[in-house]
């Protein structure tokens, strides 16, 4: 169980990118976070592994203060906690299974991954991690030879490789063609499905909210404006969420 | 309207007019400053000089030939027989004297013609009496078609026999060789290469990691709370001074306990052996939570005593290549140097242990300083947190000035107990105290962008010097000769580099930064998945433009004394020896262009 309370962020320029957000986010949910650019999607997800530092609320986690933790007791939370991203995130210069073991850093110990080794179960581990996602063969390839799809693939193989229990996703199929967001959606799915893995996913689009999130929650401008079901979001909810100027079309 | 305009025109012209008016000052200022002196130019007296010394350029001193001798003789007769001289046939294919007359009385003059001679050469012409002592009549030019015509006075003295007239000439036989000129430049030359090879990989192995330390986006997270700064000020200066008490007690010991190479040998090998059965048991591979204390205050004491292991066992090898390189260096001849090179990295090795350890302990120290403070500051209660860090910021901030006082003693030996002990300690007091009132101990103190800037100011400071000032200081250090040099040029590399490389850091993609942070990686294994990859490539080429530019540096930090082709290039100039000074020119030419040329695909390819 995640709960957000009181959340605000403000960055060092003076935005105000959250205002006062709260919900909570029980176990094994799949949590569409919808808005327009700039609603503070992206700032709410990093804030709940405090890659970015909230300004004021809490966020509790199976009863942990996440707020409240040490930079040395994040390590042991964010390596439970996998994280997806827009533009992947991968680094492009490294093989793409090193990208896939990066994965396990939270849980090697150091002196050992500085020098570039990983256990053989974890190697293991990697190789069926890519091959869930179909692209084993590729292991060897340096992660710039491979499309976008294939990248977020590899993104996705290394959030699991954190073996997580809440994977946070910033808009994972924005860059790409829309016929791929499926395939890279039905993954996320079935993670959340099959693994039990809690997802919070931010989304663009409407019909993929439909398709695969339990339950949305809405921003605009840093405000919590919907919390519900995705069958729930009529004409007026819409409106509300995107700017009376918004023609629906999904 | 019309007279404003033409106001306003007016007023443009007599700006335009004060503008040039001011310019016309500034550069006659400057040709007065940099006193252009344009009647120098067209004296004849420079000319001359100028002339002389762009033809002996245009030769540089590089290629010599075996010379030979080439006599020629022609008999005369002086006077004149009665019934007359008829001189031998000459063999029209090699060379020959005509004589005209063939015979004359003492003291006329003859005409000397020469065919077949080498052309373009000179050498004197000679009267070659029955005594066999020569008398110098003249010399002769050959022109380019190996001819020549001199009109000579023959001596005053008359003899019955036959006398000859000899033309002297120097021949270039065999291939062209290298003159000493050209053997010491290329000496000199290669000596500069190294000297830069050896410059910047000082420059590259200092520069990289200190280039992080000079890197914002690196720096900026590092925070801590003011304790376990602190606590950083009082430890940091104790391992040091433990890390090089323990250095001299293993160098004692090792010098005291072990003679023989074999002993070395052995405890060489095994140091490391059981360093890694220790370092497998106390740094698990996988660690699924934190340790507890007891567990933790083992695994550290038994690193501590492994490592000390390891320690004497690099102190060995330190030992064992000294062997090796005195052992190699009668033995190998002509490549003795290499057992120098051995012997020299085996004293470098002992030199640097010191550091290391020092390094080690100081960095463990920080590591666990760091924990500490930041228990306290955190787990603690308000109050007896805050009461910590009162009592351990004035003490670590009164330590803190009377080090730098010692510091700033050791330069002025001011030697008084007051202001060495009680003025630094106390305003250190009074400030810790002050900051320790201020700040609530949980506050985090932004540590990153002080290392930050500080290290920017260090080497922005350090780069501003060049290379060629620094050698002079380095030549007080370890004397005239390549050594200063590399010292001097090392110096300014590691300042170039760690600027170039901290800008390359900054410019990372900031993604898989955030990526690997987000899984829990600690901030060196997100440096060294998420940094580093991106960075090799412009580190690679950075190094290879500093090379070049380490060549060109290298090329006239011998006019201050620094060693490399400058030196002997100075040297020629001072004397005048212009043709020897233009086979330097040629050669910085020449291996400059060549660094560039190499430098500029090297970088292609890792760009
Ligand atoms: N690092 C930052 N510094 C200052 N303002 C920021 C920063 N990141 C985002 N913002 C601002 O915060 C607001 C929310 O941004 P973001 O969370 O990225 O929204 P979304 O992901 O929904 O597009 C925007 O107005 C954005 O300009
Ligand atoms: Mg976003």
């Amino acid at each position: 169980m995640l709960i957000v309370k009181n959340l605000s962020k403000i960055y060092e320029g003076g935005v105000q990118a959250l205002y006062d957000v709260s919900f909570e986010v029980p176990k094994g949910q799949f949590l569409a976070v919808i808005g327009l650019s700039g609603s503070g999607k992206s700032t709410l997800l990093r804030c709940i592994n405090r890659l970015i530092e909230p300004t004021a609320g809490k966020i509790i986690w199976d009863g942990v203060d996440i707020t409240a933790a040490t930079q040395d007791e994040m390590r042991y939370i964010r390596r439970k906690i996998g994280m997806v991203f827009q533009h992947f995130n991968l680094v492009l210069r490294s093989k793409v299974i090193t990208n896939v073991l990066a994965g396990r850093l939270g849980y090697v110990n150091p002196a050992w991954s500085l020098i570039n080794r990983f256990s053989k179960e974890d190697i293991q581990m990697a190789m069926k991690q890519l091959e869930r996602v179909g692209i084993a063969d590729k292991a060897n390839h340096r992660a710039d030879e491979l499309s976008g799809g294939q990248q977020q693939r590899v993104g996705i193989a290394r959030a699991m490789m954190q073996q997580p229990e809440m994977i946070l996703a910033d808009e994972p199929v924005a860059s790409l063609d829309p016929v791929l967001a499926h395939s890279i959606m039905q993954y996320l799915e079935n993670i959340n499905k099959e693994d039990g893995v809690t997802v919070l996913c931010s989304l663009h689009f409407l019909d993929l909210v439909h398709r695969y999130a339990d339950r949305v929650i809405a921003l605009n401008e840093g405000r919590l404006v919907f919390d519900g079901l995705p069958e729930e979001i009529n004409d007026q909810k819409f409106k509300e969420i995107y700017g009376k100027d918004a023609e629906r079309v999904g | 309207m019309f007279t404003n305009k033409k106001y306003r025109a007016i007023l443009r012209s007599i700006g335009v007019g004060l503008a040039v008016l001011f310019a016309l000052v500034v550069y006659a200022y400057g040709f007065q400053v940099t006193k252009v002196n344009l009647e120098e130019t067209r004296s004849p007296r420079r000319q001359e000089q100028l002339v002389r010394i762009l033809r002996a350029l245009a030769r540089p001193d590089i290629f010599t030939y075996d010379k030979i001798e080439v006599r020629v003789e022609q008999p005369i007769m002086v006077p004149c027989p009665a019934e007359g001289f008829v001189p031998p046939s000459v063999d029209p294919d090699e060379p020959y004297l005509v004589v005209e007359p063939s015979c004359a009385a003492p003291g006329e003059t003859v005409t000397i013609s020469g065919f077949n001679f080498e052309p373009n050469t000179r050498g004197p012409i000679a009267f070659i009496p029955p005594s066999e002592v020569t008398l110098q009549l003249g010399t002769m030019e050959v022109d380019a078609n190996g001819q020549f015509r001199v009109e000579v006075k023959l001596p005053k003295r008359s003899e019955e026999v036959v006398q000859y007239i000899r033309a002297t000439t120097r021949e270039n036989v065999g291939p062209p060789k290298l003159t000493k000129t050209a053997l010491d430049t290329w000496e000199k030359i290669v000596e500069t290469i190294f000297l830069a090879l050896l410059a910047t990989t000082i420059g590259t192995i200092l520069g990289v990691p200190l280039s992080f330390f000079a890197a914002k986006n690196i720096m900026r997270d590092v925070k801590s709370p003011l304790i376990s700064i602190a606590l950083n000020i009082l430890s940091i200066p104790v391992a040091i001074l433990i890390g090089i008490n323990i250095t001299k007690v293993i160098n004692d010991l090792t010098t005291r306990f072990v003679f023989s190479g074999w002993g070395e040998l052995v405890g060489f090998i095994l140091g490391p052996l059981l360093f890694v059965l220790v370092f497998r048991w106390a740094v698990p591979a996988v660690e699924d939570q934190s340790p507890t204390l007891g567990l933790r205050v083992a695994r550290v004491a038994s690193l501590l005593l492994s490592s000390t292991l390891l320690v004497t066992s690099l102190k060995f090898l330190s030992n064992l290549t000294i062997r090796a390189g005195d052992f190699l260096m009668p033995r190998l001849g002509g490549w003795s140097f290499i057992g120098k090179f051995v012997r020299d990295l085996g004293d470098i090795l002992g030199m640097l242990l010191v550091v290391l350890v020092a390094a080690a302990i100081a960095g463990i120290f920080s590591n666990i300083a760091d924990r500490i403070g930041k228990k306290i500051a955190y787990k603690l209660p308000v109050i007896p947190a805050k009461v910590i860090t009162m009592v351990i910021t004035t003490t670590a901030f009164a330590s803190l000035l009377i080090l730098i006082m010692a510091g700033i003693n050791w330069f002025y030996q001011l030697n008084n107990p007051v202001v060495l002990y009680w003025y630094p300690g106390g305003i250190g007091a009074l400030l810790g105290l002050a900051t320790s009132i201020k700040l609530a101990p949980k506050d985090d103190l932004p540590v990153g962008i002080v290392i930050y800037y500080v290290s920017r100011t260090i080497w922005n400071g350090l780069r501003s010097i060049e290379a060629l000032v620094w050698v002079i200081v380095f030549v007080v250090w370890v004397g005239i000769g390549p050594f200063a040099g590399v010292l001097a040029l090392s110096l300014h590399t590691i300042a170039a580099l760690t600027k170039l490389y901290s800008e390359q850091v900054e410019s990372i993609m900031p993604g898989p930064l955030e990526a690997i942070t987000a899984t829990g990686a600690n901030r060196l294994q997100t440096i060294v998945y998420a940094v580093i990859p991106q960075i090799i490539p412009p580190y690679i080429s950075f190094t290879m433009y500093r090379w070049d530019i380490n060549v060109r540096m290298s090329t006239i930090i011998g006019f201050a004394g620094g060693g490399g082709i400058g030196f002997l290039l100075y040297q020629n100039i001072n004397l005048l020896n212009y043709r020897a000074a233009s086979a330097q020119m040629l050669a910085i030419a020449i291996v400059v262009a060549a660094m560039d040329y190499l430098s500029s695909k090297m970088r292609e390819k890792f760009v």
